[in-house]
């Protein structure tokens, strides 16, 4: 081993195409699958406020009629599938949004500098 | 932590979208000027994709509550804050609009709240743990940890200043702040953990890519084999 490499220099094991592709198929089984065992509990905020009886002031949300509400697919009575469904239609989504928004950022980026 | 529609008055949803409106516009600049290149860009749609499948796992911290991660201190330490920003908006946006999950008059204040405060706050302690941390690559890890720790209450705090000013309910400040903060506090725990288990993971896989590690590491180096004699 070359004497002067640091042990710790940041060396790449992978290359950015698996580590995307493991990372995806990671996060696809969490919102398909391990989503379905997630706690079904107040979150903190719901928790503050119904002990502090501010909940009720929540108003349904104007997306509450979304055939995905709730992260669950209208239609779909099983609720392990629907919710499984739920979250790969999100995820997809999101990689689409996020995606498209890197590649305008950096087409941008590149004609400027 | 999804504040949904109702919880605060219209003025206050509209300052704090206006707030998530500059800020975003500002990440979208920075993000395409100082953090996105050609090696980091893929990164950045992977966290996106993180953040929304590990908000949909809630975890237990007891007495019927639970939590999920927000992943903005992870975020921000792995592709820099305006490109965390950006990741955590996209994925608030959908689960506001798809979901249903946070209201959509009040996206602009989960936004500011996740998107802003839980990214900066997290970005500038990580920042700060890693100033004093041995600079190896262990180091970030830890204090992506602590940063993501300390993120989660931040954020609740500042949803308290928000409900004082603008909410709905006339409810004591005092008792507010201390059932907010002690239930993020354990929250964050959870935070914490998940946050170094992922951060460890890129940072195994590939130190090269990891934002917060820029310029504090050293640098990636070619390695010519010896020749065999």
């Amino acid at each position: 081993m070359n004497a002067d490499v640091r042990p710790d220099a940041p060396r790449p094991r992978v290359s950015t195409r698996r580590l995307v592709l493991v990372g995806a198929a990671v996060c696809l089984v969490i919102a398909g699958v391990v989503s379905s065992f997630a706690s079904r509990h107040p979150d903190g905020l719901q928790h503050v406020a119904h002990s502090l009886g501010f909940a009720g002031a929540a108003r349904e949300s104007a997306a509450a009629g979304s055939p995905l509400a709730g992260y669950g697919v209208d239609g779909v009575p099983n609720g392990f599938l629907s919710g499984g469904l739920a979250g790969v239609v999100g995820l997809v989504v999101v990689a689409v949004v996020m995606g498209g928004l890197v590649l305008l950022l950096r087409r941008l980026g590149r004609r400027r500098g | 932590m999804h504040v949904p529609d109702g919880f605060l008055d219209a003025p206050t949803s509209v300052a704090t979208m206006v707030v998530a409106g500059g800020v975003v516009a500002a990440s979208l600049v920075r993000a395409s000027r100082r953090e996105l290149d050609e090696r980091t860009a893929p990164l950045a749609g992977l966290v996106a994709v993180f953040v929304f499948a590990a908000q949909m796992v809630n975890f237990p911290v007891g007495a019927g509550t639970s939590g999920h991660l927000i992943g903005a201190a992870l975020a921000a330490v792995l592709v820099g804050p305006a490109t965390a920003t950006l990741c955590l908006t996209v994925v608030l946006a959908v689960q506001a609009f798809l979901f249903a999950d946070g209201g959509v008059t009040a996206l602009g204040t989960n936004v500011v709240l996740m998107g802003v405060v839980a990214v900066w706050v997290g970005y500038g302690v990580a920042r700060a743990v890693l100033a004093v941390l041995p600079r190896r690559m262990s180091s970030v890890p830890l204090a992506a940890a602590a940063s993501s720790f300390v993120s989660v209450p931040a954020a609740a705090l500042v949803f308290t200043g928000l409900f004082a000013v603008g909410g709905v309910a006339p409810i004591p400040l005092g008792p507010l702040v201390a059932t907010m903060l002690g239930w993020h506090l354990l929250i964050g725990v959870g935070e914490a953990l998940i946050t170094f288990l992922a951060v460890s993971s890129i940072v195994a896989a590939r130190p090269d890519l990891v934002h917060a590690a820029r310029g504090r590491m050293p640098a990636l180096q070619l390695r010519t084999p010896e020749p065999v004699a």
